[in-house]
């Protein structure tokens, strides 16, 4: 069939929090050779339920496919693809980066316009660690590669639609039991 | 619904299986199921069955689920026992049959611990179900079996598979049952939606060359009474698949029988040519579709399915609806009537359609040479089909031999033909068939099957012995794997190998070292007394009938061809050297 341009979509699934589905949603990936480029996984406001952040690269048809596919899973509550919807979207980096003392200055200069902070610093070395979308660390990245990055640990991005959307479910106090209380859930690291 | 009984997990396992009203299970014990073992030594109301591998539990349950329109359980150990039923899981899940398979596991406090007989049997299961549980605490028995027998039976039907480790089937744990299972994230939609209705009621009133292609679907959702009145009222001819044969009556005279790789002449033409193609619980499979821009290539696709994901999956569909089979019929044909109140019901432009369809049909119909010699196994499918009248409930293992017997038996009924449609399980035949067997004592079922796949699963004949499952095996003798010597022949220019399975070993002794009755056939004279020999003994039988073994089943489209580029006969160098250049893979 033939589809759209392929392009990066950012699906925003609920599941249940059991242990076994962070696998599932994997595993679907792997089995029908969906291409993965990002995925991150978090607790919600009600703690039986988790909140997957993906980043799938496909057209059009491929991303049906992958959302339909998605929510077949018994375990997914919503899927949501927010890619044409006004949303914000976050990533997290922390990058070390050589600092010689002729660089110094210029990697802080950077890292203050990037709003980005210094967490660790050694005679040789500033690790930095800088929030925002793609666009913004891909530039973060750029700017200091000349000094020389050592290594750079990126969370995955997390995604949220903007406007009214966000506040109609009202925060409230937790009357399920916590996680950690049913013996059936052990959280993903299970 | 809390009772506050307490009750051995084990016996918790049993109690909820009986309440969701099973009456038989297959299964085979070992260490970690002992204790359900132990709890059915004096529980009554469950008849277990017990197979002689694992994987024949599997195909037993599909077959009691196919046959029964309920969910099919079995029940076995862990480890090599639960790895042995993924195969039998895995063909559940792509023919779309319910059962439930509980599997034994090590004592939680052991899992991860490489323990003796352990394997990560949710781990390994989970791609081949639809969905699975293990079990950490009793008092979640019974709302997860709950759950798992109703995702097996709703919405798209699957194989559900529930691990339990021993300590919880030995611990006393309170029995909660559920009245009601709701589920958040689990609802599947049954009522198509009504404008998509209307608009393929249009479109197939204003077709003028159209086509109903009918799957498994329509059979489990028990829509064969709508899908017929659908079909007259509109005259539209309906293909099935191979999982939907006996969802519409092979002889009637709107059955353009079975479409794709095997299908007919008439049936893949029909499609081809169709301007308007109403696929029914169907899900445009490579072996119907052949090559994918070559499918009804004219033709506006209406998609009836209880899955969306099966929507627009290999196929643009231009009218999807989202529904339960027999729910949507109901109303597509009531929204037929509307219409046709409305305005002209369109059958005067068809009459050409109907007449090339004729045509086509004369021209090309399934067809063999006959021979006073050699037993054509067609011809033996034939007259099984001429025996029974179309009335037995007839099962197949996976080759040559199960194309046959969809191509001749004349069906008539649904839930009367089971096969391993999707995976394509060479040794579903006799298992899936004592499962028939047991859910209809009083039925005549016969598994036709060959010598290649029978052998996979011919240990089960000492199950059908012990448990008295009179079931029928016809095998369709050809000395070989006789579809890959097919494609050996056809498209790998005749280097035979790795096919042979020369003679052995005589089924008639094997039938009788089992306790169960042997004949052989070797002449076409011979297979009419036979059959009849066979159908009135009460006992399992093998009819071992020695066939052409240079027999090819055709119409065959090449993997990857277009559906119009059907071989039709016996390949002449012409047709082997076509066959090569649209060969893109198996």
């Amino acid at each position: 069939m033939n589809g759209t341009e392929p392009r990066k979509h950012t699906i925003s699934v609920l599941v249940e929090n059991k242990f076994g589905v962070l696998s599932r949603v994997a595993g679907l990936f792997s089995a029908r050779g969906y291409n993965i480029e990002s995925l991150s996984v978090g607790e919600t406001l009600d703690p039986t339920v988790s909140r997957m952040t993906l980043v799938v690269g496909g057209d059009e048809f491929v991303i049906e496919q992958v959302m339909k596919q998605l929510h077949k899973l018994i375990d997914v509550i919503k899927v949501n693809d927010l890619t044409d919807e006004s949303h914000v979207e976050r990533e997290l980096m922390l990058i070390r980066v050589n600092a010689e003392p002729q660089h110094r200055e210029e990697i802080l200069r950077t890292a203050d316009i990037f709003r980005a902070k210094v967490v660790d610093v050694t005679q040789v070395s500033f690790v930095l660690e800088a929030t925002g979308d793609e666009g913004k660390l891909e530039g973060l990245v750029e700017l200091l590669r000349p000094m020389g990055i050592q290594e750079i640990v990126r969370t995955g991005k997390v995604a949220i639609s903007r406007g009214s959307k966000t506040r109609v479910r009202k925060a409230e106090p937790a009357k399920r039991p916590r996680v950690s209380d049913d013996p059936r859930v052990v959280g993903f690291a299970d | 619904m809390e009772e506050h009984v307490k009750l051995p997990g084990a016996r918790i396992v049993l109690e909820c299986i009986k309440r969701e009203g099973v009456d038989i299970i297959f299964g085979l014990p070992g260490g970690a199921v002992l204790p359900i073992y132990d709890a059915l030594y004096d529980f009554e109301g469950l008849r277990h069955i017990l197979v002689r591998q694992e994987a024949a539990a599997g195909h037993a349950a599909e077959g009691y689920a196919r046959a029964t329109g309920k969910v099919g359980v079995c029940l076995v150990t862990s480890g090599p026992a639960c790895t042995n039923l993924v195969t039998a899981l895995q063909d559940a899940m792509m023919d779309s049959i319910p059962i439930v398979a509980f599997t034994g596991q090590v004592p939680t406090h052991l899992i991860g611990n490489d323990a003796f007989q352990e394997a990560d049997n949710v781990g390994i299961t989970r791609s081949a179900t639809k969905h699975n549980f293990l079990v950490k605490d009793g008092k979640d028995l019974g709302p997860i079996i709950r759950e798992a027998f109703h995702i097996a039976i709703t919405g798209r039907p699957g194989p559900v598979h529930v691990d339990l480790p021993k300590d919880i089937l030995v611990k006393e744990a309170e029995l909660i049952w559920p009245e009601k299972v709701t589920m958040r994230s689990y609802n599947p939609n049954y009522e198509g939606h009504a404008g998509q209705i209307k608009r393929a009621a249009k479109a197939m009133l204003r077709a003028k060359k159209p086509v109903l292609y009918v799957g498994g679907g329509v059979i489990s959702s028990n829509a064969h009474a709508e899908l017929r009145e659908l079909a007259e009222l509109t005259q539209i001819p309906v293909t099935t698949t191979l999982m939907g044969l006996g969802a519409f009556p092979s002889e009637h005279p709107l059955s353009l029988e079975m479409l794709g790789m095997h299908g007919t002449y008439y049936a893949n033409m029909a499609v081809h040519h169709s301007d308007v193609l109403v696929a029914v619980g169907a899900r445009f499979d490579d072996r119907v579709t052949g090559r994918v821009d070559a499918f009804a290539p004219h033709a506006e696709i209406i998609h009836i399915d209880i899955d969306p994901s099966s929507i627009s999956k290999n196929i643009k569909v231009d009218v999807p609806i989202v529904g339960d089979c027999r729910r949507v019929l109901r109303a597509l044909v009531e929204a037929v009537r509307e219409e046709t109140n409305a305005g002209s019901d369109g059958q005067e432009a068809r009459r050409p359609w109907h007449a090339q369809i004729a045509e086509w049909r004369k021209t090309q119909p399934l067809r063999y040479e006959w021979s006073d010699d050699v037993i054509k196994p067609q011809y033996v499918i034939q007259e099984i089909s001429n025996a029974t009248r179309g009335e037995a409930m007839i099962v197949t293992g996976v080759g040559q031999h199960q194309m046959w017997a969809a191509q001749y038996y004349k069906f008539t009924h649904p839930r009367a033909w089971f096969t391993s449609g999707g995976l394509g399980t060479m040794g579903y035949g006799l298992p899936a068939a004592m499962g028939v067997q047991a859910a209809h004592p009083g039925r005549q079922v016969i598994n036709i099957d060959g010598d290649g796949s029978f052998a996979m699963n011919s240990q089960e004949l000492a199950t059908c012995f012990v448990e008295k499952l009179p079931v029928k095996t016809v095998i369709i003798n050809n000395s070989g794997h006789g579809m890959v010597r097919q494609w050996q022949r056809i498209i790998f220019k005749e280097r035979y190998c790795a096919i042979d399975l020369p003679g052995i070993p005589d089924w008639v002794k094997l039938a009788e070292a089992y306790g169960c009755v042997g004949l052989r056939v070797t002449k076409p004279s011979e297979v009419v007394p036979a059959i009849e020999k066979m159908l009135s003994t009460p006992a399992p039988v093998i009819l071992d009938v020695c066939v052409d073994k240079d027999e090819c089943v055709f119409p065959m489209v090449p993997a990857g061809g277009a559906n119009t580029d059907m071989i039709l006969a016996p390949p002449t160098r012409e047709v082997r050297d076509r066959a090569e250049k649209s060969q893109t893979g198996f």
